[in-house]
């Protein structure tokens, strides 16, 4: 049943994708949405027995992969509680996917591809959540990458698309700098890349020290600090965070299956797999705890001047997955998990929403150009309310039941990383409920703003001119995300500059049922998910749940049933105060966001440019590398052949023209010099062989 | 095992068949077609024979198989043949490149056609003798002949500045030859045998060893080629056609890594540890240079040649940490780099027989125009990163871990290559096969033919092979590495468990 599960998307994208057209659109799209739905289905038994029915975690040898010496490396699936989870997320969003792109990419002249990338993607991902051992779930780390990859420049005419598409892809890599060495110290030490061993034997081997770089370090710490390197990279962790905002170049559904839901959680699901051997390194839970800590306040900053309605979501998914690394550093595996689960629900909802707008404002992006399209689009309204509700932590919605027990335990913990984290939290929640809010405000509120778009001019002068139909399958997603926040900070500044308001004589229509129905389901997950499951994740029987999947501390559990009042309260208040902000600005008083922009021109500009993140790497890095590869080349042709062969040419030749002639004759003369050589080494010894 | 010489037909097959195409009667049409076909079949059942070999060899055994042994002119030079394991995998690649190599030639080449594929027959011959020599000066001759025809194919069908390009290698080959020979010679006159192995089961003064160990480290960081005596390579790919460059960068330069896995190591010991600082430098070097250089080059072949550079480098760097991954590794890497940088070549021939162009910048948006050639090129940048499921992975992945065992700060350096890697291929593949282009030639360039098709889907099945189930490829080397090993380990201990143990502490009170 596993292999049927997890090599079924792989088969469907092998038929999509090599059949392509062939095939036809029909046939791929309705192969690779097909077995989504099977592995669905199969996920949620797995999940049903092995996770809620407290059924044996197993082991599925498949093939024999490498053996070099004490190197045994299997392709295997590992299946328990932690991994079902995995499995019922990665499948119940894809499938939901395949099925939303068959309304949002209806147009697209390459849809067989897109559909094969979209299964190919979950297939590694898969693989990554069933690996048994260190070095398959680098298989799948670096297959999500590449699906990723493909994903994101899959409008591959586009430069920005292809040069995200690439930042992504060397940005991981710079993850792997760690992830490997991680990988490789692991198996110096224990002798092994199998998971259950390494596991087992990781408590022992807390305290103990080995040479790395050669000085005498923690065992433990150095290990896991390796391999946190690429959980940061996989989740968009402060630092190596760069490439996912970039990454919505890709067509929406892949922002809201790869970018929100699942390949980026990646990273907090290898520290939870690998929990023992974190818990054996104190050091390196502080790290990921202010590692997590730091991404949520910093993406939560940033998601605020945001105006690219995708770049926004983005960003805060960044902040969320900030908000699962602390839990998981503050020792609440469980938690981080539990708000994986439920950010997927929410998080999908909220992609697919903005891209059910995006499809319904003909691919304008642009927040600055929407407005009052709560009337329009109602059913959209609908499902993005909800997600924004359980995102912002709204009572009883999934969000709710997930961050609150994420910023508990971390208080809980005790530990000054701990308190820390949860007070950042918690100034976080209020953030979070700030632009959440304004980006519900911005779209489905107000007078609508959208003549000032080009996208709706187009849309309208292409519908007068009744050309539209050739028009637009030339260049069907052609334009989707031109307005680059790079450029657009540089061109129109200041950002909260208000477009003038009007129709523009657009009808903007509710987008097909194969979108809408997608929201539904996410819709039911993100209010009640968290309800639902708050108890197994959680609660006191968590432990039967995880049954050693996930490191779970008992008393950490007990310490959040006695916190203080105000921690308990305090996400609540930050929910409402940041609603409040939101509404003040975005609804009553239109002109405030501009006044403060004016104001803090500096902290402005910082936010906007994302913290110049990106500037400086742009300088370090990449003009560093061309630079020093100019430099290396000149090297090869001015010193080495200057000193080299073109040297040698010139002293022993004095011209060129005996230079040339030599040249000309140099098969006869090596020929020559070789024959030489065997013969006086014939005549050298021959003497002295026979004289024996 | 088998009654016939399978190795000597093996080896003198194809240059039997060099002087028939060169040799036969007809017209100029009559003399080419007849060159071409001859070549194939040849090729294609060198490529059989290769695999019988593989069938019937015993993979556990670490001896020489397959001996045949006639004293031709004794006792200094016999035609004594015999292969283990590593030779066995490589002779494998080889003739499996070749066949491949001649129907990428198929039409490109249209100039004095029966030389061309006599060239190329004369090559497999002496490439094959290289691997299957059980002779010392018998391997001399096949290693220094087999550039031979390189230079001819290079200086004669070669492009515009070929006759640079070809003396650039003579004279770096040049210096590396002769000093090995004399090195040769010097072993001989101690050993009072030619007979190679008897030479690995010999043991040379250690006081000695360094110079000869550095003689034939001249010719063999030459071929692999290592940083800094690399410059020759990236002149001679450029200007070779794309069939020598498949077999430049397929066979020829694992002649270099061969040499060092079957005399630098077994025959040194004691050299080659002390020694070992200076592959280290020279490997980790080459990693960031050369790829930094990559990054900068317009010109494709250019590119794909300083790739494989740092791809040579990772070989060197897996030799010389004296552990099994580490050595494992760096001939599945020698293999898997074989293959595909062979099929990058073939990737930059298909579309150069279209265009006439090495430059990046004159091509474009193929993903529109040639889809299948997208998708196979997509493949081999994947394999060229190292993506788990492809052999660069396997190989990459080994030599890493081996290397990590022996240093870890070489082990990172070396890490630094895996992002430069992916940095400098897909920029390629971004600026070749995506984008748009409004270039009238360029989108007029049809999608691969059947026959391009023929070339660079065995190609593929090999790499994901090779990616998925490397254990065919690693079966064989297990013994003769073993081999290798048990020579190197009375001077290079094996590394003891290096984690020092610590308070064990109590699961669930870490940190509180």
């Amino acid at each position: 049943m596993i292999q049927l599960l997890v090599f079924l998307p792989l088969a469907a994208a092998l038929v999509a994708g090599l059949g392509n057209r062939a095939i036809g659109d029909v046939a791929a799209k309705s192969v690779t949405t097909g077995a989504l739905f099977v592995s669905a289905v199969l996920s949620w038994i797995v999940f049903v027995q092995t996770g809620l029915g407290h059924g044996a975690a197993y082991t599925l040898p498949v093939l024999d992969w490498i053996n070099s010496g004490d190197l045994h490396v299997a392709w295997s699936f590992k299946i328990d509680a932690l991994t079902s989870v995995m499995l019922v997320v990665i499948t119940t969003v894809s499938s939901l996917v395949h099925l939303y792109s068959w309304g949002y990419m209806a147009e697209d002249p390459d849809q067989p591809r897109f559909f094969a990338y979209l299964s190919l993607f979950t297939f590694a991902m898969l693989m990554l959540v069933t690996a048994d051992n260190l070095v398959q779930m680098c298989f799948g780390w670096e297959g999500v990458g590449l699906a990723s990859y493909l994903l994101i420049g899959f409008w591959y005419y586009k430069p920005s698309a292809n040069a995200a598409a690439i930042k992504a892809f060397v940005v991981n890599r710079v993850g792997d700098f760690g992830f490997s060495p991680g990988i490789f110290g692991t198996f110096l030490v224990f002798r092994t890349v199998h998971l259950d061993t390494i596991l087992a034997a990781a408590p022992g081997l807390a305290g103990s020290h080995f040479e790395f770089l050669g000085a005498q370090v923690d065992t433990m710490t150095c290990l896991c600090l390796l391999l946190l390197v690429g959980a940061m990279g996989k989740s968009a962790q402060l630092g190596l965070h760069t490439w996912l905002p970039d990454a919505m170049e890709g067509p929406t559904p892949v922002s809201a299956l790869i970018h929100a839901a699942t390949m980026v959680t990646a990273g907090v699901f290898m520290v939870c797999r690998l929990s023992p051997m974190f818990e054996a390194a104190p050091a390196a839970l502080t790290v990921v705890t202010y590692v997590g800590a730091a991404t949520a306040l910093f993406a939560a900053t940033v998601a605020c001047v945001q105006t690219d309605i995708k770049r926004v979501i983005a960003y805060s998914t960044c902040s969320q997955l900030g908000y699962m690394f602390f839990a998981a550093g503050s020792g609440a595996y469980g938690a981080a998990m539990f708000h994986l689960f439920t950010h997927a629900f929410f998080k999908a909802l909220l992609f697919l929403g903005a891209g059910a707008v995006i499809h319904s404002m003909h691919h304008e992006q642009d927040m600055r150009y929407y407005g009052g399209l709560r009337k329009s689009l109602p059913l959209t309204f609908a499902a993005m309310t909800i997600g924004t509700l359980s995102l912002t932590g709204f009572f009883y919605t999934s969000g709710y039941y997930s961050k609150d027990a994420i910023i508990e335990a971390a208080f809980a913990r005790g530990t000054t990383p701990g308190v820390v984290a949860a007070i950042v939290g918690i100034f976080v929640a209020f953030l979070t409920s700030f632009y959440s809010w304004r980006l519900a405000f911005l779209t489905f509120f107000g007078a609508p703003r959208w003549a000032g778009s080009e996208h709706i001019q187009h849309a309208v002068h292409d519908a007068h001119d009744h050309a539209s139909p050739e028009a637009d399958a030339a260049h069907p997603h052609g334009t989707e995300g031109t307005h680059d926040s790079d450029g657009e900070a540089a061109t129109h500044a200041p950002v909260h500059a208000q477009a003038p308001t009007g129709t523009g004589g657009y009808h903007p229509h509710e987008s097909p049922w194969t979108m809408l129905v997608p929201l539904a389901v996410l819709s039911i997950g993100a209010l009640f998910a968290g309800f639902v499951f708050h108890g197994t994740f959680l609660g006191p029987d968590a432990a039967a749940f995880w049954r050693g999947s996930a490191f779970v501390h008992r008393d950490l559990a007990e310490a959040t049933e006695h916190l203080p009042a105000w921690v308990v309260a305090s996400p609540a208040v930050a929910f409402f105060l940041g609603l409040l902000l939101a509404v003040q600005n975005y609804l009553r008083d239109l002109d405030a966001p501009r006044r403060f922009a004016d104001t803090f021109r500096g902290l402005y500009a910082f936010l906007v440019h994302k913290w110049y993140f990106d500037e400086l790497y742009g300088l370090i890095f990449v003009r560093g590398a061309f630079a020093f590869g100019g430099l290396f080349w000149s090297g090869d042709r001015n010193v080495i052949d200057r000193f080299g062969p073109d040297g040698v040419s010139r002293v022993v030749a004095g011209s060129s023209g005996v230079a040339r002639r030599f040249q000309s004759g140099y098969v006869y003369s090596y020929a020559l010099v070789m024959l030489i050589g065997v013969a006086a080494a014939t005549t050298w010894f021959a003497p002295r062989l026979f004289g024996q | 095992m088998t009654n016939l010489p399978l190795l000597s037909v093996l080896v003198l097959l194809p240059v039997i068949a060099a002087l028939w195409v060169l040799l036969a009667p007809g017209g100029e049409d009559a003399r080419a077609a007849n060159a071409r076909v001859t070549a194939l079949v040849v090729t294609g059942l060198e490529f059989a024979l290769a695999v019988v070999l593989w069938l019937s060899f015993d993979i556990a055994s670490p001896d020489f198989q397959f001996v045949e042994r006639v004293d031709l002119f004794a006792p200094f030079l016999s035609w004594h043949l015999g292969i283990d394991g590593i030779a066995l995998m490589l002779i494998v690649l080889s003739t499996f490149l070749m066949p491949l190599c001649i129907l990428a030639s198929w039409q490109s080449i249209s100039r004095r056609v029966p030389e061309y594929m006599a060239a190329f027959l004369l090559m497999e011959t002496l490439m094959l003798g290289v691997f299957a020599a059980q002779d010392l000066f018998l391997f001399y001759l096949f290693f220094e002949g087999g550039l031979i025809p390189m230079y001819l194919i290079i200086g004669i069908w070669g492009g515009a500045r070929r006759i640079y390009a070809s003396y650039k290698f003579f004279l770096y080959t040049l210096l590396g030859s002769v000093l090995m020979l004399l090195a040769m010679i010097y072993m001989v006159s101690v050993a009072h045998t030619t007979d190679i192995r008897a030479l690995l089961t010999f043991d040379f003064d250690p006081a000695v060893q360094p110079w000869l160990w550095l003689a034939f480290f001249a010719s063999f960081a030459v071929k692999m080629p290592m940083w800094p005596v690399h410059t020759w390579l990236p002149d001679a790919h450029v200007e070779a056609p794309t069939a020598g460059s498949v077999i430049l960068a397929g066979v020829l330069l694992k002649l270099g890594g061969y040499g060092f896995v079957r005399f630098s190591l077994p025959m040194f010991p004691e050299a080659s540890v002390d020694l070992v600082w200076l592959v280290a430098v020279f490997s980790v070097v080459a990693v960031v240079y050369t790829s930094l250089v990559a990054l900068v080059q317009s010109d494709m072949k250019k590119l794909i040649a300083y790739s494989s550079v740092a791809h040579m480098a990772f070989v060197t760097a897996g030799l010389f940490v004296f552990n099994r991954q580490g050595i494992e590794g760096s001939i599945v890497m020698m293999l898997s780099h074989g293959l595909v940088s062979g099929a990058l070549f073939l990737c930059v021939g298909v579309i150069y027989d279209r265009l006439h162009t090495r430059e990046i910048a004159a091509y474009g948006g193929l993903a529109n125009t040639m889809p299948r050639y997208a998708l196979f090129f997509l493949m081999f940048t994947m394999a060229s990163i190292g993506l788990p499921g492809t052999s660069g992975f396997v190989a990459e992945f080994l030599v890493l871990l081996g290397t990590f065992s022996g240093s870890t700060w070489l082990a990172l350096g070396m890490t630094t290559g895996i992002i430069l890697g992916a940095a400098y291929m897909l920029y390629l593949y971004r600026r070749v096969v995506f984008g748009t282009t409004d270039k009238p030639d360029v989108l007029a360039m049809p999608d691969l033919s059947g026959r391009e098709l023929a070339i660079l889907l065995p190609i593929a099945l090999a790499v994901l092979w090779m990616g998925i189930y490397p254990e065919s490829f690693l079966a064989p080397l297990r013994a003769p590495t073993g081999a290798i090993l048990a020579r190197l380990h009375p001077v290079a201990a094996p590394p003891q468990v290096p984690v020092k143990p610590g308070r064990p502490v109590l699961p669930g009170s870490a940190g509180r």
